[in-house]
């Protein structure tokens, strides 16, 4: 590093540098965070402008380009809204990141901890003894007006004995150059997820200047404070989860995310009950305890029962648990109330008499908004300065606040103040941290966990349900693309659409709202979008390399498949799609921890597996089915090969039932995939040796048992449809015992 | 006066329904102000499994049940003796319309008692301008506060209809009041919203009425179940007075308070039953008697 350093310096490159910034013209009386007042790079922009500076237009354009494509490749998404309802739109990268000195930011940081500090202070004073509005500091109409100051939480101390355990503050720089707060975020702020994945992205633009440079890496931060969650819980024996308004919220990829890498629970307020004074979360293995509850939503809408009862993502209890010390809220129920406007300008009156001190950071009053900084982007090929909005972060641990050594920048969609919201078209930039040393390494990837702590994880019943389902609609897809395929391939061979084969193949399709008559067919979209939602769910549970696999199938649907002519054309789609979703499968079914959640997602595969097989073989293998038909099944049970190896002759209906239906060895058999689901069964809690059978054991042994002994020859279209109707009856059986 | 109090509320479902987890405001609290409370039951049918007794902020009587099976009715039964004195009269004189801004901004008190908690918008009672016009036209010659709560309980009392078929639970105030028609908790809500708009904090009192009045005088409406009227703060020395808009009459020795609070929301009598849709009340009755001779 150092010696990239001296390289730069030596070798500062003027006219590459002065081309670079030829169009970037700060605002007279604007503070820039890259220029100074005469107009000079600062120092800690020198080297990395210097690199940018010697890359060709086209380079640039192409880290860019692989900077937009992990977003998309991702799922990065934040919901925007508009006057046509919300959509999901990708995450708006700014692919400059803003430079910040690490003397600055420490002094910003000092002030952050005690605005903090004073903040907790304040929210003890308004929920035990309102000492600040009975000495006159703090208007009593100002709290009594808020709708943020939660009257069944008057008197509550904390379990944790703070309110506060993580805050955001919204900075701005001012026109006199120093750091003012625009905004208080002590309610469930969010955005640190996103400055990870920002983060992950800029390094991408950036790989080789950001592993090289100095900038001070985040996951310590995060660590600490996932360790400082974990020491909340004591030992009750609870877990920590993540309350989220769930997928429609527009930061729920966030909740996914952060969820995901500090390997916390991720639930909405379905999955929670209260039970005698605790918060429990509903899994496959019943009521489990919940010991902290980092929530994401407004506290009004966490209890209908004593908040907003119009709430029907809350946990009715809730606050009753909060008053019994059932469980540490991050942050507390309440807290929200001291974001109240008009509160920020009392706050140095408030310092001063709570803290004996001077407040160290200042509030941007309503009118000086107008005065934010300008930091580079690159606007068509060209860097331009455009409005800056800081949100930094802060943690509570064991030894104070922590403060992330980074945070997120909103850019201005114009150098007009007022567009940094990205609901109206700002970006986001990741902000640098440049330390003047050795800057912390830690890589962001990497574990958080400390030691080989082995717990077993929680599933709960609606994560279980989505895997499920998700195993049902995925396999349920692949089943249609596989029957599309036979039709379109032998529309080649005979060119002949009307033949009574290809009739009869059409007919089976129609049944899966599948018609072979271009366009996408409805059924296999919708087969796809609804494995989309159900993987939606449970994002959080997902490697992201599965959730972007069915992202591109689902792409692949959409754009290629309308354009496909039947035929030939087609049958090469029908193709790249199967392989697609074979990339899925194979990405879950190899490389997922094989834990509950991969029994739930198994079982739904082997059981939509196995019942459209029967409904294969109950319509192709029927006596009056056109000649043909039996090789229709054959291939669409992907059994050509073992067809041709284990019988001498070619298809008749007992080879095909045997094969298909009866064979224990292969996978496409009813027999083999009824057993798959037995043996996952057997693993789900509430069975094992030593226990009864349940109900749902008991009758998928005897549905195993009579398959297995059947003949070939009684396996005719009535007993086949009571085979269908068995399994139907097992997901029936599993949904109630586990899934409720 | 003493009263013996029977209250039941039943509930009825189809079939068994997770009936999970209910407040229950259906008590008279002791501490309130002109009544005191001898005896006091609550029988809850199915017996709950978790039942937590507490204090709200405004320091009514609050009951947490839970139930962890589900059930297909829920009965409620309360009773109790009160002693309920006559209204007393204010402590002090009420303060002029024109100064009530300036005395409540004098409060800087927090507490249960606090006018404060009692003059924004609030859940059920949220501002509409048909009623603030209203209170504007019919307390324009009203010199002081108090002048002007009974202004505007007499006038509600003649504008209004008591009709209770006209309006549910959940109908909203301005609705009501568009419809000139409703019961004690419509008129109570109008009358809290319509003096709020006149700078008066107001809040909303459930309780019960004396079911059958003594020889001579007319049966009170609302007797027959759970009723309210509304409490107004009248400036530092006459604190709150209380007032029933739909009997047009000060709240005295007919009226057990069960619970204050800025409107229905907070004191509502069983909360966690609407959660689920398809639960009836099949039943509610309220039986208040005065007894004539004490042991």
């Amino acid at each position: 590093m150092k010696d990239v350093m001296t390289d730069a310096l030596t070798d500062p490159s003027p006219e590459p540098l002065a081309g670079l910034l030829r169009h970037y013209r700060p605002e007279p009386g604007v503070p820039d965070e890259m220029l100074d007042g005469r107009g000079e790079v600062r120092p800690i922009w020198r080297d990395f402008l210097s690199r940018i500076a010697r890359m060709s237009a086209q380079e640039r354009a192409q880290r860019m380009e692989r900077g937009d494509l992990y977003v998309r490749e991702t799922g990065m998404f934040h919901r925007q809204y508009g006057a046509e309802g919300s959509v999901e739109r990708d995450w708006p990268l700014s692919h400059f990141p803003v430079l910040v000195d690490e003397a600055e930011w420490e002094h910003v940081a000092r002030g952050l901890k005690q605005r903090a500090d004073l903040l907790e202070a304040v929210l003890a004073d308004l929920y035990d003894g309102n000492r600040l509005v009975a000495e006159g500091l703090l208007p009593p109409t100002l709290v009594a007006r808020n709708p943020e100051w939660l009257r069944p939480l008057a008197g509550v101390r904390p379990r944790s004995g703070h309110y506060l355990h993580f805050v955001a503050f919204d900075l701005g720089r001012g026109a006199d150059g120093a750091w003012r707060v625009l905004a208080d975020r002590t309610q469930a702020p969010s955005g640190a997820g996103f400055v990870l994945e920002t983060r992950i992205a800029t390094a991408h633009v950036f790989s080789d200047i950001y592993t090289r440079a100095p900038v001070h890496r985040l996951a310590g931060f995060f660590r600490a404070f996932r360790e400082a969650l974990q020491a909340q819980r004591g030992n009750d024996g609870g877990r920590i989860a993540i309350l989220t308004p769930g997928r429609h919220n527009e930061t729920y990829f966030e909740h996914a995310y952060i969820a995901r890498y500090l390997g916390f629970l991720l639930v909405e307020g379905e999955d929670l009950a209260v039970r005698d004074g605790r918060v429990m979360v509903r899994t496959i293995s019943g009521l489990q305890p919940v010991s902290v509850l980092w929530r994401r939503i407004d506290a009004d809408w966490t209890d209908p029962l004593e908040l907003n009862d119009a709430s029907r993502i809350g946990v009715p209890g809730l606050v009753s648990t909060v008053r019994r010390g059932g469980v540490t809220m991050v942050n507390a129920l309440g807290s929200g109330a001291v974001e109240m406007p008009g509160f920020s300008a009392l706050l140095p009156r408030i310092c001063e008499t709570l803290r004996g001190e001077p407040l160290l950071l200042a509030s941007t009053l309503e009118h000086e908004t107008a005065a934010l900084s300008t930091t580079p982007a690159f606007v068509d090929g060209r860097l331009r300065p455009r409005r800056l909005g800081l949100r930094m972060f802060l943690a509570r641990t064991e030894e104070g606040w922590a403060v992330m050594p980074g945070g997120f920048a909103r850019i201005g969609a114009s150098g007009d103040p007022a567009a940094l919201a990205m609901q109206r078209g700002g970006a986001a930039a990741d902000v640098w941290v440049m330390s003047r040393g050795t800057a912390d390494r830690q890589t962001l990837l990497a574990s958080a966990t400390v030691g080989a702590q082995r717990t077993t994880p929680y599933l709960p019943s609606r994560a279980a349900e989505n895997l499920f389902w998700l195993g049902r609609y995925v396999e349920r897809a692949e089943f249609v693309i596989r029957l599309l395929r036979a039709w379109h391939v032998r529309l080649v061979e005979t060119g002949l659409p009307e033949s009574a084969l290809l009739r009869h193949l059409a007919a089976f399709l129609r049944i899966y709202g599948a018609p072979p008559d271009g366009g996408i067919p409805q059924g296999l979209s919708a087969a796809v979008g609804s494995a989309l939602a159900a993987a939606g769910q449970v994002r959080e549970r997902f490697s992201v390399d599965g959730w972007m696999a069915l992202n591109d199938l689902d792409r692949t649907l959409r754009k290629a498949v309308p354009r496909a002519e039947p035929g030939a054309d087609a049958a090469r789609m029908t193709g790249v799609l199967l392989r697609k979703i074979n990339g899925f499968s194979g990405l879950v079914h190899e490389n997922m921890y094989q834990s509950m959640g991969w029994r739930f997602l198994s079982m739904g595969r082997a059981l939509e597996r196995a019942l459209a097989m029967v409904d294969a073989l109950a319509w192709f293998a029927e006596p009056a089915a056109p000649e043909g038909a039996l090789d229709v099944l054959v291939e669409i049970g992907d059994s050509v090969m073992s067809h041709r190896r284990r019988f001498a002759v070619a298809t008749n209906r007992d080879t095909v039932i045997d094969l298909l239906a009866l064979d224990p060895l292969n996978p496409r058999a009813v027999l083999f995939q009824l057993r798959q689901l037995d043996a996952h069964i057997d693993a789900l809690p509430g069975s094992g040796p030593d226990a009864p059978l349940t109900a749902l054991e008991r009758a998928v042994v005897r549905l195993c048992a009579d398959v297995a002994t059947a003949g070939t020859d009684e396996l005719d279209s009535a007993q086949l449809a009571d085979v269908a109707a068995r399994i139907r009856a097992l997901s029936d059986l599993l949904a109630a015992a586990y899934l409720g | 006066m003493h009263y013996d109090i029977r209250l039941v509320i039943g509930y009825d479902y189809s079939r068994p329904v997770e009936a999970g987890r209910h407040v229950l405001c259906l008590t008279p609290p002791g501490g309130a102000a002109g009544q005191s409370v001898g005896a006091c039951r609550l029988t809850v049918v199915p017996r709950p499994d978790e039942w937590l007794n507490r204090q709200d902020f405004f320091g009514n009587d609050m009951v947490e049940i839970a139930f962890r099976d589900a059930v297909s009715h829920m009965r409620f039964e309360m009773d109790a003796r009160v002693e309920r004195l006559p209204a007393p009269s204010p402590p002090g004189a009420p303060a002029a319309l024109a100064d009530i801004a300036g005395e409540l901004s004098a409060v800087r008190d927090l507490g249960p008692l606090s006018p404060h908690h009692f003059i924004a918008p609030s859940a059920r009672a949220a501002p509409d301008e048909a009623i603030a016009a209203f209170a504007r036209d019919v307390t324009g010659h009203c010199a002081s506060a108090s002048a002007a709560v009974i202004a505007l309980g007499e006038a509600l009392h003649r504008t209004m209809a008591y009709d209770p078929e006209a309006t549910a639970v959940d109908t909203p105030a301005a609705g009501a009041f568009a419809l000139r028609r409703g019961v004690c908790q419509d008129f109570s809500h109008i009358m809290i919203i319509a003096l709020r708009s006149l700078g008066i904090p107001a809040g909303y009192v459930s309780g019960f009425l004396r079911t059958n009045p003594p020889p001579g005088q007319p049966r009170l409406e609302g007797a027959d179940a759970m009723h309210a009227w509304v409490r107004a703060w009248c400036g530092r020395e006459a604190g709150f007075v209380e007032y029933d808009p739909t009997n047009a009459t000060s709240a005295g020795e007919d009226h057990i308070t069960v619970a204050v609070g800025r409107d229905y929301a907070d004191v509502a009598p069983v909360r966690g039953v609407m959660r689920s849709a398809g639960w009836q009340v099949t039943r509610q009755s309220v039986d208040v008697r005065p007894v004539t001779d004490i042991d």
